[in-house]
C-alpha cells in the first residue's frame, strides 16, 4: 500500500526531464506524455502481449498458476495454521522450485536471451527442465512424510 | 610437479592426444602421490583408527552394515549419555557412514570381502585422491593454461593443511567433506559460466551430500550466495546467473532438508538466511530486468523506485515481525564464536574448550601451507587483474576463508582448497612466462624499443601481465630464464620435502597409540589406552557405566563396548557438567552423583609418569569452568588456583585441589612408584606431596602399564549403612585393631 501512494509523489519529477528531453522513441513519448503508474501498466501489458511469442506466453501462463497455488497455500498455512509442516513446506517448495525452473526454461528459450546462452539448444533447456523437475519431485515426495 | 613442468616443455612438439594422454596419467600419479603420503601411519602403527571422533563414526558404520539402513536411520543408542540416551539417527551427518556403507556393500558385490575397518581406515586417503582431480578441475576452470590445473592438484594432494585431517585412519566427516567442498564449488562455476540447469541440478546434488557429510556445509550454503550478491551489485546479473543460482537454491535446500539433523533449519536458523534473501533478490533482479528490456528508460526509473521502495518496507516489516515472533532462531553459539573470538570463552566453555576451536596461531599458516602462503595473494592478485565471473569467485571465497582460518585452527581446512588453486594460478603463470622457449626469435625489433612498447602497453592495456606472455615483452635471455624455473623448482622440490615432514612427523600418530624412542634409538610403542579399554571389555559386565571426561566417551563406546556418561556429541551441556562436577568436588560430594547415574567404574587418563602432556590434569580446569557454568556457588575456579594464582598439584596445591575426585585418582597411590618424598609429576614437572591422596568412596581396579589410564571402581553402599570415610577408617582401625587398642592406652600413657 505504501509504494503506491507514494509513487505518484515520485512522478512529476521524472515526466518533466521525459517531455523536455523527447529523445526517447516515438513510442515511450507517447505513454510518457501521461506516465501515470496505470499508464505506465498497460503499457508494459500492451507490449508483452504484442511482442511475447506464443510458447513463452504458454510458459508465462503456467508460471502465473504456480504463483496463485503457491499463494493459495500459503495463505491456507497462515489461516488455518502450519500443522503438518512437512506438508506444507514441500508443497510450498515444490511451486517455488517449479516456478524457479520454469523461469530458467523461459530464459533459456526465449529467442531475446539467444546471445546469454549460445551452447544451449531449446530441446537440451527442455531436457535440463525435465532433469531439474524430477529432481524436485523426487525431494518433495520425499519430504512430505 | 617436474612431471607438470616437463608437460609444457613437451607442447609445441606434441600431439593434443598426447598431452590429453600425459594430463591423465600425472593426475593418476597426483593422486597416488596423495594416497600414498597419507599411509604413514599405517605402516608405522597398523590399520588402526584414530583419536577421538573417527571412533564414533567407526561405530556407527558397524551398525549400519550389521542392521541395514533403515535400523541406522532409526537408532536410538542408549548406549551414550546414560542415563538419557542418544537418538543417534537423527543427530548425525549420516553422509560418510552411507558412503563407506556403500563401498563395503559394492566390493561385497564384486566378491572382495574386505573387512569394514580396513575401508574405514583407507576412506580419508581415497577420497584424497578425487580431492586432487577436484582441484584440477576447478582450477581448470578459472584458467586457460593446463599447469596450473596439475599444480593445483599436486598443492591440493600434498598439502599439509588438508593432510591434518585425511591421514589413514582419520575417519572423521571432513574425509569426504572437503572432497565435496571442492567439487561443489566446480560444478557451481560451471553452472554459472554455462547458466545450465543441468549444471546447477548437479550441484545441488552434490550439495545435498556435502550437508549428509560435515557441518561444514554452511560455508556453502553462504558463500554461493554472497558470489551471486556480489555479481549482482558490481552489475554483472545475468540470465545465466539467474538460472544457476535458482536451479541450485531450490532444490539444494530441498536437498539439505532430507537430512533429519539439518531438518527445517534451512528456513529457520539465521546462517541460512543469506541465501534465502539473495534468492529472493534475484527474483526482483530479474524481474526488474525483464521490465527494463520492454519499457523506456524514464518510465522504467518511475516504476523502479516505486519497486524497491515496496521491497524494502515489506522485507524490512518482514524480518522484523519474524524476529520478533520468534520464528527464526537466532544465531547458534558457535557462529557467534566465529565473529566474537572472545565470545565462547566468555559464554560457552564447552565450545572453547575444544582445541580446534581456538584461534590459529600464526606459524599454523606457515606450517600447514608452507610456500603457498606467499603464492596464495599473487595468485588473488591476478584473479583481480581479469576479473571474471568465476574469479570474483575465488576472491570472495579467499577472503572469506582467510579470516574464517584466523579464527578457528579447524577451518584452516576451507581454506586450503582456495590456498592451492591461488598460488597454482601464480606458480604457472611464472613457469609459462619462463619456460617459453620461443621468445628469442623477435630479436628484429630492438631492445630499446621493445622496452619503451612494454611500458606503453603496460599504461594501455588493462591486463598488463597477459601482455607479458606476448613474445614481444617476453623473457630474452637464457640465464635469466634459467634462474627464475631453477629457483621455481628447488621451491617445489622444498615443498614437497616440507609436506611429508610434516605428514610423517606432526600428522601421523593415531594418538590412541603413542610412539617413543628408546635411548638406543629404537621405536617403542606404548599402548596403554588399548590394553585399558581391552581390560574394560574383558573384566566388566556387558552394561557397567564408565564416567570419564567426555574426551574419551567416544573411544570407551568403541574400543570397550561399554555404556558411558558423556562423549564427544557434547550435546548435553548440562550432562557434562554433572561430570565436571563429580570430577572436580570432594568425595562426599561426588559419590551421590555417581550413585544417581549407576556409575560403576571412573576412568581418568594421567600422564605424570611419563610425561603424557594431554592427561586429565591438564584438562582439569576445563571441567572446572563448565561445572562452574551450571553451579557457580559448588564449583569455583578460583579455589583450584593458589593465592598467587598458579595452578599447582604439589605441596602447595589448594586444599580444594587436594581433596577433588580428579586429583585424588590421578595421584592415588603413585608415591608407592618412588622412594619415599620423591614422587615426581613429569609432566608438570611437579615434586609430590610425601603423603599421597586416599579414596574412600571409590577404589582402584586397574592401571595400565604405564598409568596412563587409570580406572577405579565405585564402591557399593556400605553394609552396615555407615558412609564410606568412617568404613575406611574402621577398616584401618580394623587391620591395626591390636596395635590401636594398644595405642589407645599410649594416649593415657601420655597422660
Amino acid at each position: 500500500m505504501a509504494p503506491k501512494s507514494r509513487a505518484p509523489a515520485t512522478t512529476p519529477s521524472t515526466t518533466a526531464p521525459t517531455t523536455t528531453t523527447a529523445s526517447t522513441p516515438a513510442k515511450s513519448s507517447k505513454s510518457g506524455s501521461s506516465s501515470a503508474p496505470q499508464d505506465i501498466l498497460t503499457g508494459i501489458w500492451n507490449n508483452y502481449v504484442n511482442k511475447t511469442p506464443s510458447r513463452v506466453k504458454l510458459l508465462d501462463t503456467f508460471m502465473a498458476f504456480l504463483v496463485v497455488v503457491g499463494a493459495l497455500q500459503f495463505l491456507y498455512c497462515i489461516i488455518v495454521g502450519n500443522f503438518p509442516f512437512n506438508a506444507f513446506l514441500s508443497g510450498f517448495s515444490a511451486t517455488v522450485g517449479q516456478f524457479v525452473l520454469t523461469a530458467s526454461l523461459r530464459m533459456q528459450t526465449n529467442p531475446e536471451n539467444s546471445k546469454e546462452f549460445e551452447g544451449t539448444s531449446h530441446e537440451r533447456a527442455f531436457a535440463d527442465f525435465v532433469l531439474g523437475s524430477f529432481l524436485l519431485h523426487f525431494f518433495c515426495v520425499n519430504f512430505i512424510n | 610437479m617436474a612431471v607438470a613442468e616437463s608437460e609444457s616443455v613437451f607442447t609445441p612438439a606434441t600431439s593434443r592426444n598426447t598431452r590429453g594422454m600425459l594430463r591423465v596419467i600425472i593426475l593418476a600419479l597426483i593422486a597416488a602421490a596423495a594416497v600414498s603420503s597419507r599411509l604413514f601411519s599405517v605402516i608405522r602403527f597398523e590399520s588402526i583408527i584414530h583419536e577421538f571422533d573417527p571412533w564414533f563414526n567407526f561405530r556407527a558404520t558397524k551398525y549400519l552394515v550389521q542392521n541395514g539402513f533403515y535400523s541406522f536411520w532409526d537408532w536410538f543408542d542408549d548406549r551414550t549419555w546414560h542415563p538419557l540416551g542418544r537418538v543417534t539417527g537423527g543427530t548425525l551427518y549420516p553422509g560418510l557412514m552411507v558412503t563407506s556403507g556403500v563401498i563395503y556393500h559394492a566390493l561385497r558385490f564384486l566378491t572382495l570381502p574386505v573387512d569394514i575397518r580396513n575401508i574405514c581406515v583407507l576412506l580419508a586417503p581415497g577420497f584424497s585422491g578425487l580431492t586432487a582431480l577436484a582441484t584440477y578441475l576447478l582450477t581448470s576452470e578459472m584458467v586457460t593454461s593446463p599447469s596450473a590445473g596439475l599444480l593445483a592438484a599436486a598443492f591440493m594432494g600434498i598439502t599439509p593443511g588438508y593432510i591434518s585431517r585425511s591421514v589413514a585412519g582419520s575417519y572423521d566427516n571432513e574425509a569426504i567433506a572437503i572432497f565435496l567442498l571442492v567439487f561443489t564449488f566446480f560444478l557451481w562455476i560451471k553452472a554459472v559460466k554455462n547458466g545450465s540447469m543441468f549444471w546447477g541440478a548437479l550441484t545441488a546434488l552434490f550439495y545435498g551430500y556435502m550437508v549428509s557429510a560435515w557441518g561444514g556445509y554452511v560455508f556453502i550454503t553462504n558463500l554461493l550466495p554472497l558470489h551471486a550478491f556480489v555479481l549482482i551489485c558490481m552489475g554483472r546479473y545475468s540470465a545465466r546467473l539467474y538460472v544457476s543460482y535458482t536451479s541450485w537454491y531450490a532444490l539444494g535446500t530441498l536437498a539439505s532438508m532430507q537430512i533429519p539433523f539439518v531438518g527445517f533449519l534451512p528456513i529457520r536458523s539465521s546462517e541460512h538466511m543469506s541465501s534465502l534473501g539473495v534468492f529472493g533478490l534475484i527474483q526482483l533482479v530479474a524481474f526488474v530486468d525483464y521490465v527494463r528490456a520492454q519499457l523506456p528508460s524514464k518510465q522504467f526509473q518511475t516504476l523502479l523506485r516505486a519497486i524497491v521502495l515496496f521491497v524494502f518496507v515489506v522485507a524490512f516489516g518482514g524480518l522484523v515481525l519474524l524476529t520478533v515472533s520468534g520464528v527464526i532462531a537466532p544465531w547458534t553459539g558457535r557462529f557467534y564464536s566465529l565473529w566474537d573470538t572472545g565470545y565462547a570463552k566468555i559464554h560457552i566453555p564447552i565450545i572453547a574448550s575444544v582445541s580446534e576451536h581456538q584461534p590459529t596461531a600464526w606459524p599454523a599458516f606457515f606450517f600447514d601451507l608452507s610456500m603457498m602462503i606467499w603464492l596464495f595473494p599473487a595468485g588473488v592478485y591476478m584473479c583481480f587483474k581479469r576479473l571474471t565471473d568465476e574469479q570474483v569467485f575465488i576472491v570472495i571465497y579467499a577472503v572469506l576463508a582467510s579470516y574464517f582460518a584466523g579464527v578457528m585452527v579447524r577451518l584452516m581446512l576451507t581454506l586450503t582448497p582456495i590456498v592451492c588453486v591461488a598460488s597454482a594460478m601464480a606458480f604457472s603463470q611464472i613457469l609459462d612466462t619462463y619456460l617459453d622457449t620461443k621468445t628469442p626469435k623477435v630479436d628484429s625489433k630492438e631492445t630499446g624499443s621493445s622496452d619503451a612498447a612494454k611500458v606503453a602497453a603496460a599504461a594501455v592495456l588493462p591486463d598488463g601481465l597477459r601482455s607479458t606472455r606476448k613474445p614481444v615483452v617476453g623473457i630474452y635471455s637464457y640465464a635469466s630464464k634459467l634462474t627464475v624455473v631453477g629457483a621455481s623448482a628447488v621451491y617445489l622440490l622444498l615443498f614437497v620435502l616440507h609436506c611429508t615432514w610434516v605428514t610423517s612427523n606432526a600428522y601421523s600418530s593415531p594418538s590412541v597409540v603413542l610412539a617413543s624412542r628408546l635411548p638406543d634409538g629404537s621405536q617403542h610403542i606404548i599402548d596403554d589406552y588399548r590394553e585399558a579399554y581391552y581390560w574394560l571389555r574383558q573384566n566388566t559386565p556387558d552394561n557397567a557405566k564408565i564416567m570419564s571426561w567426555w574426551d574419551y566417551g567416544y573411544q570407551i563406546g568403541g574400543m570397550a563396548d561399554r555404556p558411558t556418561l558423556v562423549d564427544n556429541n557434547t550435546w548435553n551441556n548440562t550432562h557434562i557438567a554433572t561430570v565436571g562436577k563429580a570430577m572436580s568436588s570432594r568425595e562426599e560430594v561426588s559419590y551421590p552423583i555417581m550413585r544417581q547415574h549407576e556409575v560403576d567404574y571412573v576412568l581418568v587418563v594421567f600422564g605424570g609418569l611419563l610425561g603424557y602432556s594431554g592427561d586429565d590434569i591438564n584438562k582439569f580446569l576445563w571441567m572446572v569452568r563448565i561445572a562452574e557454568g551450571i553451579w557457580p556457588e559448588e564449583v569455583k575456579e578460583r579455589n583450584f588456583f593458589t593465592p598467587r594464582g598458579e595452578y599447582r598439584v604439589d605441596e602447595e596445591a589448594t586444599p580444594t585441589m587436594k581433596n577433588s575426585l580428579m586429583y585424588k585418582m590421578s595421584y592415588y597411590n603413585y608415591n608407592s612408584l618412588f622412594p619415599a618424598g620423591q614422587a615426581q609429576d613429569r609432566v608438570r614437572g611437579a615434586r609430590l606431596p610425601a603423603q599421597g591422596p586416599e579414596l574412600s568412596t571409590i577404589e582402584e581396579a586397574f592401571t595400565s602399564e604405564n598409568w596412563i589410564i587409570r580406572i577405579y571402581k565405585v564402591k557399593d553402599l556400605d553394609n552396615f549403612g555407615r558412609d564410606h570415610q568412617s568404613a575406611t577408617s574402621f577398616e584401618k582401625g580394623h587391620k591395626k585393631k591390636r596395635t590401636a587398642k594398644r595405642k589407645g592406652p599410649r594416649v593415657l600413657r601420655v597422660d
